[in-house]
């Protein structure tokens, strides 16, 4: 981790010096209006995000992926029996746009079918850190260009969304091996899946225990610690690293409950609320990677991921399209 | 059954009463003096519930000091074999169940490995057995092996793992498999009965062969008929396990609270715990025989066969290397001790040829 640079402010083109006084000024200048235009702005070429879903099959990937977007992003979850399990690990990535209220976002998921469910899963995340850093090399090819586009087409991952199966003991080794591999790469976001198997107590022992494995592996995953910039950041995040696993529920079927029309789903002894956060902790997820850490994770992954790849692959030998090789730990 | 007797047994007179329709009861009395064994394996992942369904099932904490080992301990470890048993009671009638539990099995990154334990285990126990009835005193042979392996399958996935139908090929022919779904309680209703077909799906496509039940005989009441013909339609079980009470619509009931509701391990319309139950208490002996008279005879014809050489055990080859080579050895002694004794002889008959010759050797 020495390596990784902190995330520079992202309004400012230079880091900002602390020892430039604050301007004292007459009267309103209008400085506020800029806000509007990056808003204009944002709103004419619309925003990318791309997100990985991994995890083993089964875990409920799919359906979250849906119930975040509320839209059939995956069509099915479950194959079909004429489809065998993939031998090995491949990626498929699916885009879709989206829209809400004028504003189109671009949204890439990258599905991971058969991540550890073969019998040896030694290695078994190789492809996924090879498609990262593939994404990466797009990127910097593009930018190296003596002609660059306008707008260069984002495809690197912004965030990994990792599922944990709800064992109730602790992370397995396939997970912690995963885990410490991929944070170093890309921004991960460990939730605990199906956790509508768990009990509140079974739920608190397993997050307190996953986060203890986490620290004892010195796995640093979003919102890294490192990258706070200010108290207020700081505060904002420990909340949420206090919370991290989420323990989510993913439905994509509406039942009636009070009257209202919610996301769940049902069984004999009750209706699992998606959206209640005395169910399940899924809103804490969509808050995170939509509503307030959406720019901030792409932020993190243009100024820190990337520009490590950067300086890596610049070091290695400048123009020669090489092969992506994987950095040992 | 003994309350249907005693109207015959008032009147010893009636003719062509001879009074061996009392045999049942005297197996009966044997039977409930003696004791029953029996072992039960299970065999899964860690964090599918495997101890608590045990524990629920015969109403004791087997594991009373257990510590679930932390993260990186599991990454150093193997597969284990761990046997426990207990003696129940109920009615008078004894019970010394053994539970041998396989932790670690599934938890590597690499799995391959890891039924290599658990068939060896199984395979011991036949051997000792094996030993045991060929041996001189027959009369107090402890029935260790296996009766019945619950293998639990994971609700997570769309169906049998790779690892889940190696382990069961592999293991089909020595023990009784009952497949059985795991935490049940994180599937609805249509989930449940998807995942059961892909199971049985997957299960006939590989060709497993998995514990059948025996139908009713056609003597039997019509309830027990239904209830063989529900626990048929219901394989694999899918389960919730829990020791714990809970408060729910006014009675307390083993459950799981959950902030959504509550599951009652003891409800069929919750999950199929009862069925497990039943299945396992009514078949308990029928398990024993088909072990005894399918799976141990099985390993006994092989044994037998191969004529009570372990070819698997490198140790035993070892030894075998060393006995042939000081039998070679030996051989070759004698040759040589042969070809003096002739060259003795021929320097006795010639003097000056034989000399070289004997230096030569």
């Amino acid at each position: 981790m020495d390596t990784l640079r902190q995330s520079p402010s992202p309004c400012s083109s230079r880091p900002s010096s602390p020892r430039t006084p604050p301007f004292e000024m007459f009267g309103p200048v209008g400085i506020e209006a800029v806000l509007d235009q990056l808003k204009i702005k944002a709103m004419k070429t619309g925003f990318e995000f791309n997100i990985m879903v991994v995890g083993q099959s089964g875990l409920g990937k799919s359906t979250m992926v849906n119930t975040l977007f509320k839209s059939k992003v995956w069509k099915s979850a479950m194959p079909s029996l004429e489809v065998p399990t993939p031998q090995t690990l491949e990626l498929h990535s699916v885009s879709h746009v989206i829209e809400e209220k004028g504003l189109k976002l671009k949204l890439t998921v990258t599905d991971t079918p058969g991540f550890g469910d073969q019998i040896n899963n030694d290695k078994c995340w190789d492809p996924v850190l090879g498609y990262i850093n593939q994404q990466y090399e797009q990127y910097l090819q593009e930018e190296l260009l003596i002609t660059r586009q306008r707008h260069i087409p984002d495809t690197r991952v912004h965030c990994c969304v990792y599922f944990v199966p709800p064992t109730g003991h602790c992370l397995r080794p396939l997970d912690i091996e995963f885990l410490r591999r991929l944070c170093r790469t890309v921004n991960v976001v460990p939730v605990i899946a199906r956790a509508d198997s768990l009990t509140i107590e079974e739920r608190e022992a397993f997050r307190s225990r996953i986060q203890q494995n986490l620290k004892t592996h010195c796995i640093e995953v979003y919102p890294q610690k490192c990258f706070d910039e200010d108290i207020n950041d700081s505060i904002l995040n420990g909340k949420i690293r206090e919370q991290i696993p989420f323990a989510v529920v993913g439905a994509d079927q509406e039942h009636l409950v009070n009257g209202r029309c919610v996301l769940g789903r049902k069984t004999k002894w009750g209706i699992i609320e998606v959206e209640n956060i005395a169910h399940c902790e899924f809103l804490l997820l969509r808050d995170l990677l939509i509503r307030s850490h959406l720019q901030d994770l792409k932020d993190i992954t243009h100024n820190v991921h990337y520009e490590n790849y950067r300086v890596i692959r610049l070091n290695e030998g400048s123009g020669a399209v090489a092969q992506v090789v994987e950095r040992s730990p | 059954m003994s309350k249907q007797q005693p109207a015959q047994f008032i009147n010893p007179e009636t003719p062509g009463y001879v009074g061996f329709a009392n045999l049942p009861n005297q197996v009966h009395r044997k039977s409930v003096k003696k004791g029953f064994e029996f072992t039960l394996m299970v065999v899964g992942e860690s964090g599918l519930g495997k101890s608590t369904l045990i524990n629920s099932l015969f109403l004791t904490d087997l594991y009373p000091e257990r510590i679930i080992p932390g993260a990186a301990e599991k990454i150093e470890r193997t597969v284990q074999i761990e046997a426990s048993t207990v003696e129940i009671e109920e009615r008078g009638v004894k019970l010394r169940l053994t539970v041998v539990d396989t932790p670690g099995y599934g938890d590597a990154i690499n799995c391959r490995d890891c039924f290599k334990t658990i068939i060896s285990y199984i395979d011991e126990q036949f051997e000792r057995y094996l030993h045991d009835e060929s041996g001189l005193n027959r009369r107090h042979i402890i029935d260790n092996r296996v009766h019945c392996c619950f293998y639990f399958i994971s609700p997570f996935g769309h169906g049998l793992k790779p690892l889940d139908v190696a382990f069961m090929k592999a293991i089909h022919n020595k023990v009784n498999i009952v497949p059985v779904i795991a935490k049940a309680d994180t599937l609805t209703l249509k989930e449940r009965e998807r995942l059961k077909k892909r199971i049985l799906d997957e299960i006939e496509e590989h060709s497993i062969k998995i514990y059948h039940l025996p139908d009713a005989e056609s003597d039997e009441d019509e309830d027990f008929k239904e209830q063989t013909r529900l626990l048929k339609a219901s394989i694999p079980f899918s389960v919730v396990g829990s020791n714990q009470l809970i408060e729910a619509k006014g009675k307390k009931v083993r459950g799981r609270l959950y902030p959504w509701g509550v599951v009652e391990v003891e409800n069929p319309e919750h999950n199929d715990f009862l069925k497990l139950r039943t299945m396992l208490i009514t078949h308990m002996q029928d398990l024993q025989e088909v072990t005894q008279d399918l799976h141990y005879e099985n390993f006994r014809s092989e044994r037998l066969k191969r004529g009570g050489r372990k070819v698997e055990n490198e140790d035993m080859n070892k030894d075998q290397i060393l006995l042939e080579k000081e039998a070679e050895l030996r051989r070759m002694q004698e040759m040589i001790a042969r070809m003096q004794a002739q060259m003795q002889m021929q320097m006795q008959g010639g003097d000056s040829d034989s000399g070289a010759l004997g230096h030569h050797v």
